[in-house]
C-alpha cells in the first residue's frame, strides 16, 4: 500500500524554510513575548522585578496624555503617508513611463544613496535649511516674505518624515508602475481615455498592490520614528516613540514603555493586515 | 670584495645570532604589550563632558590612567544604569547632589574619608556637609561643582529687567519662542518658585501641587518645543527659542562665550542650584586611583578645569579654586560672576537666600511629576 505523497510534509521545502522560521522565533516572537510579559512587571528601586500586575496597563491606558499621543501619532503618520504618496506619484510616474531605462536605473540608484548616510545626520542638516535664519527663510526674505517658523512644528516633523520615507516610496511606486503592461495604457488612450482617466482607471488599479505596500511602509516608518518629531517637531505633542523615551527616562518605567510599544505594534499589525488584504483583494470580474 | 650574505652581514650578525634576536623579540612581545596595557582603566559614570579630553587628557597622560566614560542624562537614568550593572562596574560616579542619598541607600557607593578632601576650604558652609552627601556622620560624596538655574533668555528680545522675574516667560511677544529643557524637575521647580513657594518649592501639599500644575499649564501656549541637551543649544543659538525654562548658565554660558546674545539670571522669585559630586563606586578595585583623581579635581588646578569645562561650565566650590580661576582666566571668572562682591556671585546668591538646592518632590513621587510632564507636553 502506498501512502498519499501530498499528505506527507515536504521535508526538502521545510528545510529551506527553517532559517526564516528560526529567525522569526528568535528575533521577533521571542522578544515580543518577553515584551508582553514585561508589561506586567513592576519597577522597584529602578530595577524591574518579575510580577503579574495590570497596574502598568491601567496606569497608561487611563491617562489622557497616552491617548493624546496615540491619536496625534496616528494622524501625523497618516498625513506623512498621504504627503509621501502624493509627492512621490508624479516622480514615479515620470520615471516609469517617461524616462528611459537607463535614466530610471540611475534615478533609482540616486534614490538609494540617501540611505548610505545616517538618517540623524540628514535630519540635523534640516536645521540649517529650515531655521528662521536658515536658507529657506533667507530666500523668502528676498521676495519680502517671512521669516516663517518651520522648525519645532508639525511641518518640521513632516519634513523629517519625508526625509525618511520619500525615497523609499518613490522607488516602490516606480518599480510597481514600470511593470505595468504599456499596451494596456496605450489601449486606454486609443479608446479615448483622457490622461487623467487613464491614470485613475488604468494605472492606479494596476499598480494598486505596490502603491498600498508603499503606503504601508511609509506609515510604519513614520509611526515608529523618533528622530523627526523630536528634533524637527520639537517634541511638541509627543508621539508614541517620544512617550516611550519619556517613560523610560523618568523612573525607568520599562514595563509602562512596553505597554506603549505593544499598543503601537497592535496598531501597526491592524493597519498592515488591512492594507495587505486591500492590496490583494480581487476586483470585480477578477478570476 | 666579498658579497655580504646572511651569515656574514654588514651588521656583523650571524644567522644564528639573527634567529636568536628574532626569537627573543617574538617571545618578549607579549610582555611589551602587557607593559602598555598596564594603564589603569577607570570606568566613569557621568554627565556628558566630564570624561572628555579637555577634562581628563592631561591627567591621563600624567598618571597612566584611562577614563572610560559612560554618559547619562538625569539622575533616574544614572540610578538605572547602576542598578542594571554588576557591582564594581563603575569606579567613579558623578552624581547630581539630590541623588547621592539614593545612591547611598541602595549601597552603590563607598564611604569616603573627609580628611582626604579640602572640606575646610569650601566656599560655603553648606558645601562642607552638603545635604545627602553625609549619612550617620560618614561622608559618601565630594561636591565638585555647581550651577544655578533661572531665567535664560535672548538679550535681543528680553530685557534684563524683564528677566528679573519668571513672569517674562508669559510675555506675549515670546509666544511659541519659549523652550523647555526636557526634564520635569527643573521646570516644575521654577514654576513652584514662581508660585511663591520659596524654600518649600519641593515640599508641596496637594493644593500647592495643583497650583503648580495650573501655573505650568498656563505657560503651555508660549512653548515652542521640548529639547534635549543639543536641541537646547541649537534652539537658543539659531534664535528659534528666545527664552528657556529649566536651564541656566550651564547652557547659555557656552553660547555666550561663543558670542551669542544670551544670558542667564536668577530672578527675584529665586533660582535652583544643581550640584555635581563625585563618589567612589561600591566594589571598585581602583579606589586609590579614583581618590587621587577626585583630589586632583578638588585642587585649584582641577577646579579651574571644571569651571572651564567645554561641555558646560560650573562654578568652583573651593576658595583656592576660585582664586586660581581668577588668576588663570579672569574673563571667565567675571562672566560667571565668580568674583567676590559681584551681586550675581553664586555664593552671595546662596547667602541671600535666592538659591534653593535642587531636590526631588517630597510629597509626590517622581512618577507623578513625570506623568504631569507628559500631560503638559501633549496639552
Amino acid at each position: 500500500m502506498s501512502s498519499n505523497p501530498d499528505s506527507r510534509p515536504n521535508l526538502y521545502a521545510l528545510t529551506w524554510r527553517l532559517p526564516i522560521i528560526f529567525w522569526q522565533l528568535i528575533f521577533f516572537v521571542g522578544p515580543v513575548l518577553f515584551m508582553v510579559a514585561m508589561s506586567f512587571f513592576l519597577v522597584k528601586n529602578y530595577r524591574m522585578t518579575e510580577a503579574f500586575d495590570f497596574v502598568n496597563w491601567t496606569r497608561m491606558l487611563t491617562r489622557g496624555f497616552f491617548w493624546d499621543s496615540y491619536w496625534y501619532t496616528v494622524v501625523i503618520a497618516t498625513a506623512s503617508t498621504v504627503c509621501a504618496m502624493c509627492i512621490a506619484f508624479p516622480a514615479a510616474f515620470a520615471l516609469a513611463f517617461r524616462a528611459s531605462e537607463s535614466t530610471r536605473r540611475w534615478a533609482i540608484f540616486l534614490l538609494i544613496i540617501p540611505f548610505f548616510t545616517s538618517y540623524l545626520v540628514r535630519t540635523f542638516s534640516w536645521f540649517v535649511i529650515l531655521s528662521e535664519s536658515g536658507v529657506v527663510n533667507a530666500m523668502l526674505g528676498y521676495i519680502g516674505l517671512g521669516p516663517y517658523t518651520m522648525l519645532n512644528t508639525n511641518f518640521g516633523t513632516l519634513v523629517g518624515y519625508m526625509t525618511l520615507t520619500l525615497p523609499l516610496v518613490v522607488i516602490l511606486q516606480t518599480v510597481t508602475m514600470a511593470n505595468i503592461d504599456k499596451n494596456l495604457i496605450e489601449a486606454a488612450r486609443n479608446l479615448g481615455c483622457s490622461a487623467f482617466r487613464t491614470i485613475w482607471q488604468v494605472i492606479i488599479p494596476l499598480s494598486k498592490t505596490g502603491l498600498i505596500i508603499a503606503a504601508i511602509f511609509c506609515f510604519i516608518l513614520s509611526f515608529g520614528d523618533f528622530v523627526a518629531p523630536f528634533y524637527l517637531g520639537g517634541s511638541q505633542e509627543p508621539t508614541l516613540p517620544i512617550l516611550i523615551l519619556d517613560t523610560t527616562k523618568s523612573g525607568q518605567q520599562w514595563p509602562r514603555a512596553a505597554v506603549v510599544a505593544i499598543m503601537m505594534m497592535v496598531t501597526l499589525f491592524a493597519i498592515a493586515f488591512t492594507g495587505i488584504a486591500l492590496a490583494y483583494r480581487k476586483g470585480k470580474g477578477a478570476k | 670584495m666579498m658579497k655580504p650574505t646572511l651569515t656574514s652581514s654588514l651588521y656583523g650578525l650571524s644567522r644564528r645570532q639573527l634567529l636568536k634576536a628574532g626569537g627573543a623579540a617574538v617571545l618578549t612581545t607579549p610582555f611589551a604589550s602587557r607593559a602598555w596595557a598596564a594603564t589603569t582603566e577607570i570606568n566613569m559614570l557621568a554627565w556628558y563632558g566630564h570624561g572628555e579630553p579637555d577634562m581628563v587628557a592631561e591627567y591621563e597622560a600624567a598618571n597612566n590612567v584611562k577614563f572610560v566614560p559612560k554618559y547619562y542624562a538625569g539622575g533616574d537614568n544614572m540610578l538605572a544604569l547602576i542598578a542594571q550593572s554588576p557591582p564594581g562596574t563603575y569606579d567613579l560616579i558623578l552624581s547630581d547632589g539630590e541623588f547621592v542619598q539614593q545612591l547611598n541607600l541602595a549601597g552603590y557607593i563607598e564611604e569616603m574619608d573627609p580628611a582626604d578632601y579640602p572640606l575646610d576650604d569650601m566656599l560655603h558652609e553648606d558645601f562642607k556637609q552638603f545635604p545627602g552627601h553625609w549619612a550617620d556622620g560618614k561622608m559618601y560624596s565630594m561636591m565638585l561643582r555647581g550651577g544655578h538655574l533661572g531665567v535664560s533668555y535672548n538679550k535681543n528680545s528680553v530685557t534684563a529687567e524683564e528677566a528679573a522675574s519668571y513672569e517674562c516667560f508669559w510675555k506675549p511677544e515670546l509666544a511659541g519662542k519659549v523652550g523647555h529643557f526636557d526634564w520635569h524637575l527643573p521646570t516644575l521647580g521654577m514654576m513652584s518658585l514662581y508660585n511663591g513657594n520659596g524654600a518649600g518649592l519641593w515640599d508641596l501639599d496637594d493644593a500647592k501641587w495643583s497650583a503648580v500644575q495650573e501655573t505650568t499649564m498656563g505657560l503651555r501656549k508660549q512653548v515652542g518645543g521640548f529639547f534635549d541637551y543639543g536641541g537646547t543649544f541649537n534652539g537658543l543659538k539659531n534664535g528659534e527659542m528666545q527664552a528657556m525654562v529649566g536651564i541656566g548658565d550651564w547652557i547659555t554660558g557656552v553660547l555666550e562665550k561663543d558670542g551669542a546674545p544670551v544670558a542667564s539670571v536668577i530672578p527675584k522669585e529665586g533660582g535652583i542650584q544643581f550640584t555635581e559630586s563625585y563618589s567612589i563606586g561600591k566594589g571598585s578595585e581602583k579606589t586609590a586611583e579614583v581618590k587621587k583623581f577626585i583630589q586632583h579635581m578638588m585642587s585649584p588646578a582641577g577646579q579651574v578645569k571644571s569651571a572651564q569645562m567645554a561641555a558646560y561650565p560650573g562654578f568652583c566650590v573651593t576658595k583656592a579654586g576660585r582664586a586660581a580661576l581668577i588668576e588663570a582666566d579672569l574673563a571667565e571668572a567675571t562672566r560667571s560672576h565668580q568674583i567676590d562682591g559681584d551681586p550675581q556671585d553664586p555664593i552671595t546668591l546662596i547667602n541671600e537666600g535666592h538659591i534653593h538646592y535642587r531636590d526631588i518632590p517630597q510629597q509626590q513621587g517622581l512618577e507623578d511629576w513625570n506623568d504631569f510632564w507628559s500631560e503638559y507636553k501633549s496639552a
